[in-house]
């Protein structure tokens, strides 16, 4: 069994509903029994109308992408037919809605037809078409019927007249299978007893536990796709631990307020997409200046404008390093995957709190809303990194902004005794009052600068970074963001080639960790830098940081990179590399950069 | 939701001070003859006769000459961004209810560049104190026309005279559901000390129009000392339509309580959402327990 790796594509149209949902509650139910599943999904920006694809790949082993072909099509109708028939493998399998669609004459690939229309007539119960397409599965799969009921009683349950009639389309759709189809499909899933404990969830809900684990106890946000869920999961959580959450009216209202709650001493968090990020770029740089810590999620989608708000993009890097008026220097991470949001976001936290400053935190709509299996979390490993807190004696004149040699200035909170200061927007004396000479505003931007520059050391002490790979190689990638997946399973394949290559992914942004990457890159004779977006927007970042070349692989169509697309790139870099002539790597003194092909 | 509303009364420890207790070493930086000196000196008199002890309240503020204001004052302060004064404030007492929360704005802050915001925060009844002094000029920037400036107004920005109606703060308080609405004048400094006192003590969200002449751009004192009376001695605050009569009326600019009524705040909201979905000894590992195959 070991061998199964099965992607399997749900489609059809959102009007009729419950597409995603078919793709999600089977999911868990592969992952409840003992499955390691990661699910993707393109669905349209409006509420009922338009094409929807939901796709889970599902393996005993862990998996680290999407998926290139299928095994699997799902079609709800005629146009998702047209659509992915042509991907699925020749040994794969189709299900569709027989009521609405016809597939290709057979041609090696199995048929399975299912009258869904009818079946739900049959019922009287027309939402029920994805209970019945579950059902299905469930039987053609060979999964135990009870688990099946278990996982959508458990993800639908919460209207209990409405699950009766969810129960029995799931029936009606196992039992159509059971009776109707003996032409047993070539894939099984038998359940895997003793798998080890996971946990099933998305990226947003994996930061909001983050968010809770690091004693964030304030949100403030404004909806908007693909963030929301944050929000919600945080509105449904925090009042039972004592936390707050407001929705704002705005964006900036959700920064500002989460700045004030801040300044009283409470870990505070928005959340956001790039363009909420837009309407905050004037409060960050207030952040900056007033040194509060606030943390600011943007879970990324493609723009620019509204642009595509359900699709993938890595395209406010720039916004988030440099969106300010003039120089207003911020931390800037970003986690690689589901998992990664826990940890990442208690460092974001820890981070704003340590150096008193607003940390930017670039999710994307791919690892925000897919569903996946994922370890437990390790709590052992949380760590809170208390604010340096001032001990105000009255009297004494309390300097909040007073020039320390690590930038950092202890921060007296009210209701403090002696600590009364002014948080101040305006360049200020180490007292808060309002000053602008030259001499001063130069110190304090050093100071401001500082701080941020301590800052990059903490990629290496808290292990801000992924690395694998052929660490002798001579290509490298390296990277940012929930790329990684497909880099992973690309950099298995090219390895199994004879094409090994180095992988560095970086989840501290800004500041860069520059000996990281410095020493991580040189003796490289190809540095790969793939990311989603139209200019390569970390690439220029590498190559302004460390004078070098690098091949900019950029993909900006809205999706998630495929395995396929990145081993072609490596396959490339390696048609081009010249035979080695020497040793490698040998012992250096120095590290001339050899200038390489530019894409 | 039932709860029982606490009395008007404020959560701490009363402290004996001076209003030259209260005195930063900052110097104001306006213009000589300013109406915010009228509202500054005020605000002084009012929270040392509310034995406010400084550590307990934070104000927050704007851009503009009324952005200063925090600094002039031996308190707690975030001097934010242009408009964000109202969102800065509710986060400081969302986070820390027990403390005493005022903003001040201007009426550009406040009714332009802010005025996404006064309506929700009027609406949610968050408990703090809204002063916003009111020049109908942009002062800082030089003169420009703004969201309370007459019809007519010839300025630089508006050469040939501003064509845009003004805004009434009052009324758009009233038709957000304000729970406290007065307004003072910056040259009536006894009534004003009573009106800051009022907003401060009134639980719920406090919107306070102080008239407060710009000297320079706009000097209106002439005018305002003309048509601005007390309101008369028989009004009652506690009538929301008969307070918003008063409210448009432009030939006389009525001065004091308009209206006050005791609801529930957004804090106690709140806190009794979280009394209701309180689960005892719940933490992280059973949030986390939920999600597990």
């Amino acid at each position: 069994m070991q061998d199964i790796d099965l992607t399997i594509r749900v489609g059809g149209d959102s009007a009729t509903g419950g597409i995603v949902t078919t793709g999600e509650v089977f999911a868990r139910i592969a992952a409840y029994a003992g499955y390691e599943v990661y699910t993707t999904r393109t669905i349209p920006a409006e509420i009922k109308g338009g094409h929807v694809m939901f796709q889970v790949r599902l393996a005993p082993k862990m998996v680290w992408s999407q998926g290139d072909d299928l095994n699997m099509l799902v079609a709800f109708d005629q146009e998702s037919i047209n659509r992915y028939y042509a991907l699925v493998r020749p040994d794969g399998i189709l299900l569709y809605n027989a009521n609405d669609g016809k597939p290709p004459p057979a041609d090696g690939i199995t048929q399975y037809r299912l009258p869904l229309n009818d079946l739900a007539k049959s019922i009287n119960f027309q939402r029920g078409r994805n209970l019945i397409m579950i059902g299905a599965m469930v039987k053609l799969f060979n999964l135990p019927f009870e688990l099946a009921t278990a996982v959508v009683e458990k993800q639908l349950g919460r209207k209990k007249e409405l699950l009766e009639q969810n129960l029995v389309a799931l029936k009606t759709g196992y039992a159509y299978v059971e009776q109707n189809v003996t032409r047993v499909a070539p894939f099984h899933l038998p359940p895997r007893p003793g798998a080890q404990e996971r946990l099933v969830l998305s990226g947003n809900q994996a930061l909001a536990l983050g968010a809770i684990a690091a004693n964030c106890r304030f949100f403030a946000g404004y909806p908007i796709t693909p963030a929301s869920d944050i929000m919600e999961f945080l509105a449904g959580e925090f009042p039972r631990i004592g936390g707050t959450v407001i929705q704002a009216e705005d964006e900036m209202a959700a920064l500002a307020m989460a700045i004030g709650a801040s300044y009283t001493g409470v870990r505070a968090m928005t959340a956001t997409s790039g363009p909420g990020l837009a309407l905050m770029t004037e409060l960050i740089g207030h952040a900056t200046m007033t040194e509060i810590p606030v943390v600011v999620v943007d879970v990324q989608r493609a723009g620019p404008s509204t642009g595509m708000p359900t699709k993938v993009s890595q395209g406010d890097l720039r916004l988030a390093v440099f969106g300010a008026n003039d120089d207003a220097p911020r931390i800037v991470l970003a986690p690689v995957s589901v998992e990664d949001n826990f940890y990442q976001i208690i460092n974001a936290f820890n981070l704003a709190e340590k150096y008193q400053t607003p940390v930017i935190f670039l999710s994307d709509q791919d690892m925000s809303v897919r569903v996946q299996t994922i370890p437990a979390f390790d709590l052992s490993r949380v760590r809170i990194e208390p604010r340096v807190l001032a001990q105000p004696h009255n009297g004494e004149p309390y300097e909040r902004y007073a020039n320390t040699p690590t930038g950092v200035s202890p921060m007296s909170l009210p209701g403090m005794k002696g600590g009364q200061y002014v948080a101040e927007g305006l360049e200020h004396l180490p007292s808060g009052a309002p000053e602008y000479t030259p001499e001063l505003h130069t110190e304090n931007m050093e100071k401001r600068a500082r701080k941020i520059r301590f800052a990059a050391r903490e990629a290496e002490t808290l292990k801000m970074y992924e690395r694998f790979g052929n660490a002798y190689a001579r290509v490298a990638i390296v990277g940012w963001g929930s790329t990684i997946g497909p880099v992973r399973e690309a950099v298995e394949q090219a390895e199994r080639e004879g094409m090994p290559v180095a992988v560095l992914y970086i989840k501290m942004l800004y500041p860069l960790p520059t000996p990281l990457i410095g020493e991580f890159i040189r003796n490289r004779e190809v540095i790969i830098v793939p990311e989603l977006n139209h200019t390569g927007q970390f690439a220029r970042m590498i190559q302004a940081q460390f004078w070098r070349e690098v091949v900019s692989v950029r993909q900006f169509g809205g999706l998630p990179f495929a395995r396929r697309d990145i081993y072609q790139e490596i396959k490339q870099v390696y048609a081009a590399l010249e035979p080695k002539k020497t040793k490698w790597p040998r012992a250096q003194k120095t590290h001339k950069a050899k200038p390489t092909r530019r894409k | 939701m039932v709860a029982t509303l606490e009395p008007p009364t404020l959560r701490f420890a009363p402290v004996d001070l001076v209003p030259n207790d209260y005195k930063s070493d900052v110097s104001p930086i306006w213009c000589p003859g300013c109406g915010d000196f009228g509202v500054l000196a005020s605000f002084y008199k009012a929270i040392a006769e509310l034995h406010l002890p400084p550590e307990q309240l934070v104000i927050a503020s704007g851009i503009g000459c009324s952005g200063r204001f925090p600094a002039f004052v031996r308190a707690y302060g975030l001097h934010g961004v242009h408009g964000r004064a109202l969102p800065l404030a509710i986060g400081i007492k969302m986070a820390r209810p027990e403390l005493v929360v005022v903003a001040t704005s201007g009426d550009g802050d406040a009714f332009s560049i802010g005025m996404g915001h006064v309506p929700h925060a009027i609406r949610r009844n968050v408990d703090i104190t809204y002063i916003v002094m009111d020049n109908s000029i942009y002062g800082l920037t030089k003169g420009q026309p703004s969201p309370t400036s007459p019809v007519g107004m010839e300025k630089k920005a508006a050469p040939y005279g501003t064509v845009e109606r003004p805004v009434n703060p009052l009324l758009l308080a009233f038709a957000s559901g304000a729970t406290w609405v007065g307004r003072g004048f910056s040259s009536r400094p006894k009534e004003l000390v009573e009106l800051i006192k009022a907003a401060i003590q009134h639980r719920g969200f406090a919107l306070l129009q102080v008239f407060s002449p710009c000297v320079t751009f706009n000097d209106t004192y002439d005018h305002l000392k003309a048509i601005a009376k007390p309101l008369p001695a028989e009004y009652d605050p506690h009538d929301r339509i008969g307070a918003m009569k008063y409210a448009v009326d432009e030939e006389t600019l009525w001065l004091g309580i308009y209206f006050q009524e005791r609801q529930m705040t957004y804090d106690e909201a709140l806190a009794a959402k979280r009394a209701q979905a309180a689960k005892p000894g719940y933490g992280i590992q059973d949030i986390i327990a939920k999600y597990m195959r």
